[in-house]
């Protein structure tokens, strides 16, 4: 009950004071451009190789563990983006030569459950190594004021954001035009077709997945600039990913880059409104809920997700 | 010998081992009683994951409820727990013992309800998502559940509440507990013996193979995977009740586990062969003894020994020990040509 | 005749593709009609439309004169119009003896029947219906074993153990050995005489069409072509062409 009250009590004040739903918003549209990065590397995999990675969020947070070291170190975090690109590019290819390659043409069930399988041993990895502490890396840039002060946007949300939106663009450019980013493409629509054709899937496949884990790695970078990282991050990551493509459905990069705007924002109005400690709860059952929602529709043509 | 005594005195062996058990290692009560545990586990997955197809991550969700649900009731009902008023009323002052038991007992009568319920109810749109989208529907329930959990103050939040302290002798708990625990098993294993013999095992089998085959064929789909996920809950919730009280303390952690206990579930049923009634309790049996067994040697590094195990059992062993027997020996799972057979011709042109 | 199958004005468009357009056909109770026309003509998305695997965009479908274009497809299971696959579907997991087991009617579902185990009738049944299509030795073999043929027979086995009043066969003799076309024939002939069941056939081979059905439509760009007869319709000037692309 008491919960209930609070709710309204915050709802009210929300309508009472417009500036801080500006607020809310801004910091929401922010941090979506970091989710639509790691949906798009989602949907890339999902759509070339048919698996559904959930290991995507631990890549993620391997990301910012690069950065948070090497900041450590002294270089300044932004420097730091392409190095854990690189690493996790490393990774992704290594993974895939040794686990992945054996599930892609597996049932979906067995490839969830292999990088299922993944993301658990680099989640406790890094919780054994790197300790399970909250950890976060200092940019030295100070915060942009709007509306005489009342809207505060730190200056390295900003620059986050369209270190996002540039590696997005940058992907999505090759995809386009490179050869490589044709196969790739090409394998995406049939890959027996392609393979016939002269594509090597195997090589697609592994700078796919490769690819996928550099940019989670570019987003987990940016991620423990602006916020934070610790060693569970890695599921809300996934999870929002997936939630995000169901949306938006795969290889549709503006509605990709539309939901997971929507989802910041509505993230962050939900950890205001029902509390911070249900903003995990929220976007978790949210997930939930989209689903649900989005195959009761398909149902009205008696048709389901698939 | 025939198939029946053999499987007589098979059963008949695993009761008297598990009746006696406890009396011939007393020092291992608590590590046997969670062994029925997980296969229980086991077996609740395998009845969603191996026999209908829906392979779910969130089954610790009816487990956690089972958790909780008891512990409150004790909590209202019977016994002071630091900080909160202790109850009243004329069955607070009865002796501990007699309070303990009828809490624990209208706790758990409690906890089935509000699993059913919430399978019932959640399941009426879940179960509505194929494949993928189900498995990780359901992983996202799991979560979901154990962040509404520690942020719900009723129940203890992030800090947790307590279970009344077993009346009586710690040794006496463990045999209390590890009975209950083995007659949970025992009577899971019958009630899933019995359903998959039936209409319904084959109904559900037939939803795995096809599902729009099966709804083709008229078959009420929606009605048997409800019921499914409902046999699963009730089951997970008495689990999760016994499991509460014997652990005395409830927080998200030990409720919603869905890092251990969710993945393991899935893990024992994949080991021993999903899709088949041993294979779980088979799965359960060696994933149980070789995790006490070595575990402890690994030092903190289990989890990661366990995503190891994970990915190794997945990529490599996909079958598990009984279908990878059927895969060699199908003639022994009855699996055979008889040529000669003839059955009698059905009586064509009755005209129905 | 009374017609157990009435479509009317049917039309079902895919995006921009109208894969039927208005069409209309009737099948008498007790028939053999067959549906023929060329690859893409529209004649499964009918099948589909009349089954209720997608809601129809326009017209009406009553099956013996209950409207069913609104209900789901395992309802219209249960009133008794059943549909067997172009790529044959069985539950490849199970036995061929429980594939027929669970393709009893789940009309009277109720609590007592679905957690009955089988009983011998039913078992009786589904081992004569597997004697009849020639598969009772290889009834404890899974289904997924079978090949293409077997597993076309099965379906077909599974279909009648259902004893539907109407039975919508979607490419019976494809895939089938040519040897066994002729004894498949006559046991579709026997189906319908014997045991009472409506067919209604979609048929590639003119051939078999020609000895099955006693009416025959022909759809080309999802529009009803021609009907009547199977001797005219082989010999209709319009078919011909639209066979031959012309």
């Amino acid at each position: 009950m008491l919960f209930f009250l609070l709710m309204v009590d915050n709802l009210s004040l929300l309508f009472n004071a417009p500036i801080l739903s500006a607020q809310l918003l801004v910091d929401g549209i922010l941090i979506g451009a970091i989710f639509a990065l790691v949906a798009y590397g989602m949907a890339l995999v999902w759509g070339v190789m048919d698996i559904i990675n959930i290991a995507q969020g631990e890549f993620v947070m391997l990301g910012g563990y690069v950065t948070f070291f090497l900041a450590a170190a002294g270089v300044h975090p932004l420097y730091t983006v392409p190095a854990a690109a690189a690493a996790l590019y490393i990774l992704g290819w290594a993974l895939y030569r040794t686990v992945v390659f054996r599930v892609v043409d597996k049932d979906m069930f067995i490839s969830i459950l292999a990088t299922f399988g993944i993301s658990i041993v680099l989640q406790q990895l890094a919780n054994e190594l790197f300790e399970a502490d909250v950890r976060t890396a200092e940019s030295g840039l100070g915060s942009l004021f709007f509306a005489d002060g009342l809207i505060v946007v730190s200056q390295i949300k900003v620059v986050a954001f369209i270190c996002a939106l540039v590696l997005g663009a940058t992907l999505f450019l090759f995809l386009k035009h490179s050869r490589l980013g044709r196969a790739i493409r090409a394998t995406a629509q049939n890959a027996r077709a392609a393979r016939i054709m002269g594509v090597n899937t195997d090589r697609v496949f592994a700078t796919t997945f490769a690819l996928n884990a550099a940019i989670c790695g570019a987003a987990g970078s940016l991620v423990v600039m602006t916020w934070l990282v610790h060693p569970y991050l890695g599921l809300a990551y996934t999870l929002r990913a997936f939630m995000i493509v169901t949306v938006a459905g795969l290889g549709n990069m503006a509605s990709v880059i539309l939901a997971s705007l929507g989802l910041g924002a509505a993230e962050n109005f939900a950890g205001f409104v029902l509390g911070t400690e249900y903003q995990a709860a929220f976007v978790f059952s949210l997930l939930v809920a989209i689903l649900v929602w989005r195959n009761a529709l398909l149902s009205r043509q008696r048709k389901y997700l698939k | 010998m025939t198939d029946t005594t053999r499987n007589v005195l098979l059963y008949a062996l695993i009761g008297l081992t598990g009746l006696l058990a406890p009396s011939l290692a007393p020092a291992f009560r608590i590590q046997m009683a969670l062994l029925w545990m997980m296969i229980l586990f086991a077996l609740t997955w395998d009845l969603g994951g191996g026999q209908m197809g829906y392979n779910s991550f969130g089954n610790v969700l009816f487990f956690g409820i089972g958790c909780y649900a008891p512990a409150v009731v004790q909590r209202e009902l019977f016994f002071a727990v630091e900080g909160q008023p202790q109850a009243t009323g004329d069955l607070a002052t009865i002796s501990p013992a007699f309070n303990y038991f009828n809490g624990f007992a209208l706790g758990l009568t409690l906890a089935v309800i509000i699993a059913v319920a919430v399978a019932a109810g959640l399941g009426s749109g879940i179960l509505g998502l194929r494949g993928q989208y189900f498995a990780i529907c359901t992983l996202g329930v799991g979560v979901a559940a154990g962040e509404i959990a520690s942020g719900w103050d009723y129940i203890g939040a992030g800090s947790g509440m307590v279970a009344p302290i077993f009346p009586g002798h710690p040794s006496q708990a463990a045999l209390f507990f590890y009975y209950l625990f083995f007659v949970l098993a025992v009577i899971c294993f019958f009630t899933l013996k019995r359903l998959y013999a039936s209409r319904f095992g084959l109904a559900i089998n037939a939803i795995r193979d096809d599902e729009d085959k099966a709804e083709a064929m008229g078959v009420h789909t929606t009605r048997y995977k409800a019921i499914a996920w409902c046999v699963s809950a009730f089951f997970l919730a008495l689990a999760g009740g016994a499991f509460g009280h014997l652990n005395n303390f409830i927080d998200r952690e030990v409720a919603f586990p869905g890092i251990t206990f969710g993945v393991w579930m899935v893990l024992m049923a994949i080991l021993g062969g999903k899709g088949t009634l041993w294979g779980p309790v088979i799965g359960a049996t060696i994933f149980h003894v070789t995790q006490e067994l070595f575990w402890t040697y690994l030092l903190g590094w289990q989890r990661v020994a366990l995503g190891v195990l994970i990915v190794v059992i997945v990529v490599f062993f996909p079958l598990g020990i009984m279908g990878w027997l059927r895969e060699q020996w199908p003639e022994k799972f009855g699996e055979t040509v008889d040529l000669e057979a003839r059955a009698a011709p059905v009586s064509l042109g009755e005209g129905r | 005749m009374t017609p157990i199958l009435e479509v009317q004005g049917v039309t079902k468009a895919f995006g921009g593709v109208i894969a039927n357009d208005n069409i209309s056909l009737t099948v008498p109770k007790g028939s053999i009609v067959g549906l023929m026309g060329p690859n893409g003509s529209g004649k499964t998305t009918l099948f589909n439309s009349i089954v209720g695997y997608h809601p129809v965009d326009r017209g009406s479908i009553t099956f013996e004169g209950r409207e069913i274009s609104r209900l789901r497809v395992p309802e219209i299971a249960r009133l008794g119009l059943l549909r067997t696959f172009q790529q044959t579907r069985i539950y490849g997991m199970m036995s061929c003896l429980e594939n027929m087991q669970i393709s009893v009617p789940d009309t009277r579902d109720g609590l007592r029947t679905m957690f009955s185990k089988v009983p011998p009738a039913v078992t009786q049944q589904a081992e004569g219906l597997l004697e009849f299509v020639g598969l009772y030795a290889k009834r404890h073999l899974r289904a997924g074993e079978l090949s293409f043929g077997q597993r076309k027979l099965l379906e077909l086995a599974m279909a009648l153990m259902h004893e539907p009043k109407l039975l919508l066969l979607d490419e019976p003799t494809a895939g089938i050995n040519p040897v066994l076309i002729n004894s498949l024939i006559d046991r579709l002939k026997r189906i319908n005489a014997d045991l009472g069941v409506t067919l209604f056939v979609i048929e590639h081979n003119i051939r078999v069409i020609m000895k099955l059905a006693e009416h025959v439509y022909c759809l080309t760009h999802g529009q009803l072509l021609a009907d009547g007869p199977p001797d005219e319709i082989q010999t209709d000037q319009r078919v011909i062409d639209a066979y031959l692309g012309a």
